[in-house]
């Protein structure tokens, strides 16, 4: 009885590491809005998920209006949703409406949630070539215009452009195509580009849709959108920015959370998530910025890692007394007569060999070279009661081998505690940034209220402090050991 | 004189009904003006590959019934299946002109002579405008080119929507399965050399419910489009 609950505790924990947890049910999710403290996505077919935390989700979502794979913008103090209703899909007819509607709140309890009339910005007729479904929108930051990207495999994506204050298809506007053979496509701006983002690959068959987000980028919003072969994807070009994982099949429908400078994440859902019986879910991760295009990341595995900063490369440690190890130098004056010993193998120090040197209190962290010491090995583990933030569960960083698990202290130090006890100052969020490193923050800082993280204060010293992106202190990487 | 002129009139109305005349006169785009947006019927004499490299010039068989209510039935197995089971006599060797016709299960399809309009040969638009099935077919497209000289280690770029086979003077190529969507050189033939003078590129494209395209060109060792050919009107 005991392994089956161990097992289905593990089982649960794996679980948990790998999916937004609750009932993250959901297919074509717009992109995730912040709305009074709380986040919410909607889906195709009505309604959508909300959030407390970004990590457990629930329905409880209302949109009106049925139809598909909807998005959403936050204008002013106002929510824009855009969705579509469609005539049947790939074997069916391709009439399609795009429509827009406002609310003012996406709290369906709040007095002031009351959505406008929608009103149709785009169609496609039976046979065109374009089936009006799968509205993305961006507001530009540079100048201010709202996009409207849509379409499906058949025919032509298409963008048009509204006005920011009504919802209302600019007038005088006419429609471009910018795309061919993908779905749900969305537009972001990064560093002076305009990124054309859409779903390739075959949706809706379960573990076997083979969905995938592609991009393409251009330095005008309205296009061309070439991939890095410089490929336009007029002719179906575009560069992988979500494949499948492991245990979830078919990316697809891509929202950008733009979280702060140097932290950005991606929603979509998986066609099938493998740990919740091939069901459709809500997903986010990491979004990376290399050479100039996005991928998505992935969450972190429980593992054993080398913790290092970005400052100077030295890994996070224990401070503790450094123990020799056996082995190495032959010296020079060796005698030639006297044979050579066998080359072997010289094992790693053990955690069994130092940890008796070790004191029994709470001990010090610093930064030093990395020389594969068990004071260097972190055991990074999700501890799924203790919830999440968007797009991640909170972590425990401890010794592998032990408990003894880092610890954020009164006055914004860290140290380690020889015992985790799942208090909130030793939890951690553990998010990947743009560039591929990492952003380590406790969950509380005793005594301390400011969002602080891990930081390299000199190249031996950490300490909490304030994230800056453009600072190597404030990042890490981790690497598996 | 005047008796070999009759002569020669008499027998070209043997050879050509009146109907059949016209219908050569005014081509199929001319006869299916809702293909006109994608197609047009090819001028007289060769004519070049697009600047981008991709032959747009192709003489297709309408489209044969072959119906899929989905696309991931399209596994290699399948594809090489249908594709080498003999629908209609010569379907390998064959260099078919406008208006030719050829037996499936029965039904006389016509091959027609066409000039794509795009990069992308949009095979729904060819159903479409013909009036025929929108879904659930096989299609087949000849094009024959002249090299003027020997091109040396080029390869053949495609992309197909949905699954297809490529052939290249008789010798399969190229092969794209599953549920495809078409991608501008989604995938390339080992090198080829196309020795100076007449080759035949011969393409089978299958597809469920969906839109259904192909497109192709010949690149060279350093990627660039070969262009120095040209495509015969047959």
């Amino acid at each position: 009885m005991k392994k089956i609950l161990l097992a289905t505790f593990a089982a649960f924990a794996s679980l948990a590491a790998f999916a937004q947890t609750g009932a993250p049910w959901i297919h074509d999710p717009s992109t995730i809005m912040e709305c009074d403290g709380k986040y919410y996505t909607f889906g195709t077919g009505g309604g959508g998920l909300i959030s407390e935390d970004g990590w457990v989700w629930n329905g409880g979502g209302v949109r009106p209006g049925g139809g598909a794979a909807p998005d959403a913008v936050k204008i002013g103090d106002r929510y824009l949703i855009a969705y579509s209703a469609t005539g049947g899909g790939l074997g069916g007819g391709h009439a399609g409406r795009i429509l827009t509607m406002w609310n003012k709140t996406l709290d369906p309890n709040s007095p002031d949630f009351a959505y406008t009339e929608a009103v149709e910005v785009a169609h496609s007729e039976f046979d065109e070539d374009c089936d009006a479904i799968d509205a993305g929108l961006l507001l530009d930051p540079t100048t201010g215009r709202l996009w409207c990207t849509y379409g499906t495999y058949f025919g032509f994506i298409r963008m048009v452009e509204l006005d920011p204050k009504t919802g209302f298809r600019v007038e005088g506007n006419v429609e471009k195509n910018v795309a061919i053979d993908c779905e749900a496509t969305t537009l972001i701006y990064h560093d002076g580009w305009y990124y054309l983002l859409g779903t390739h690959g075959t949706c809706c068959d379960g573990t076997n849709s083979t969905y995938n987000i592609v991009a393409g980028r251009s330095r005008n919003v309205t296009g061309p959108f070439l991939d890095n072969m410089g490929r336009d994807m007029l002719l179906g070009g575009g560069k992988m920015v979500k494949a499948a994982e492991e245990r979830g099949m078919g990316a697809g429908h891509f929202g950008l959370i733009d979280q702060e400078e140097g932290i950005q994440k991606m929603s979509f859902h998986w066609e099938a998530n493998m740990d919740m019986s091939g069901r459709s879910t809500l997903a986010i991760r990491p979004l990376i910025w290399r050479n100039g295009w996005p991928e998505g990341g992935e969450l972190l595995e429980d593992g054993v890692y080398e913790i290092i900063s970005e400052r100077r490369g030295y890994a996070l440690e224990l401070a503790v007394d450094f123990q020799r190890m056996a082995g190495g130098m032959r010296f020079f004056r060796r005698d030639p007569n006297t044979p050579e010993p066998p080359i072997t193998p010289v094992a790693n120090q053990k955690l069994e060999d130092v940890i008796g040197t070790w004191p029994s209190g709470n001990i010090d962290v610093r930064i030093c070279d990395y020389m594969a010491r068990p004071n260097q090995k972190w055991r990074i583990e999700a501890v799924p009661e203790a919830g999440g933030y968007l797009g991640g569960p909170y972590v425990k960083i401890v010794i592998d081998g032990t408990n003894r698990a880092l610890t954020a202290v009164e006055g914004a130090e860290v140290v380690t505690e020889p015992e985790f006890t799942g208090a909130d100052n030793q939890l951690w969020r553990i998010e990947q940034c743009i560039d591929g490193t990492y952003r380590i923050m406790p969950k509380a800082i005793p005594g301390c209220t400011e969002p602080y993280c891990l930081v390299s204060i000199a190249d031996s010293t950490p300490t909490l402090a304030k994230f800056n992106f453009k600072d190597d202190n404030c990042k890490w990487q981790l690497k598996a050991r | 004189m005047t008796k070999k002129i009759i002569l020669l009139a008499a027998l070209c109305c043997l050879v050509f009904s009146p109907a059949d005349a016209a219908k050569k006169k005014a081509g199929v785009v001319e006869s299916h003006p809702a293909l006109a947006p994608y197609f047009s019927d090819p001028a007289p004499g060769p004519v070049a590959p697009r600047s981008d490299g991709f032959i747009q010039r192709w003489t297709l068989l309408e489209p044969i019934l072959k119906p899929n209510r989905s696309n991931t039935v399209f596994v290699d197995s399948y594809v090489r299946e249908n594709f080498y089971t003999e629908m209609f006599p010569n379907q390998f060797t064959c260099l078919p002109k406008e208006g030719d016709k050829v037996k499936v299960d029965g039904n006389t399809l016509y091959w027609h002579a066409l000039d794509s309009k795009l990069a992308n040969v949009k095979l729904y638009r060819y159903a479409t405008g013909l009036e025929k099935e929108r879904y659930g077919l096989i299609f087949w497209a000849v094009t024959e080119i002249d090299c003027p000289e020997d091109l040396n280690n080029v390869r053949l770029f495609a992309g197909s929507n949905s699954a297809s086979i490529w052939w290249v003077d008789g010798k399969e190529v190229l092969l794209f399965s599953n549920d495809r969507r078409m991608v501008a050189d989604d995938g390339a033939s080992a090198r080829l050399n196309l020795a100076k003078g007449k080759h035949t590129i011969r393409v089978a494209v299958i597809n469920g419910p969906g839109m259904s395209d192909f497109c192709v060109r010949f690149k060279d060792e350093a990627g660039k489009p070969v262009t120095n050919f040209t495509i015969l009107n047959r």
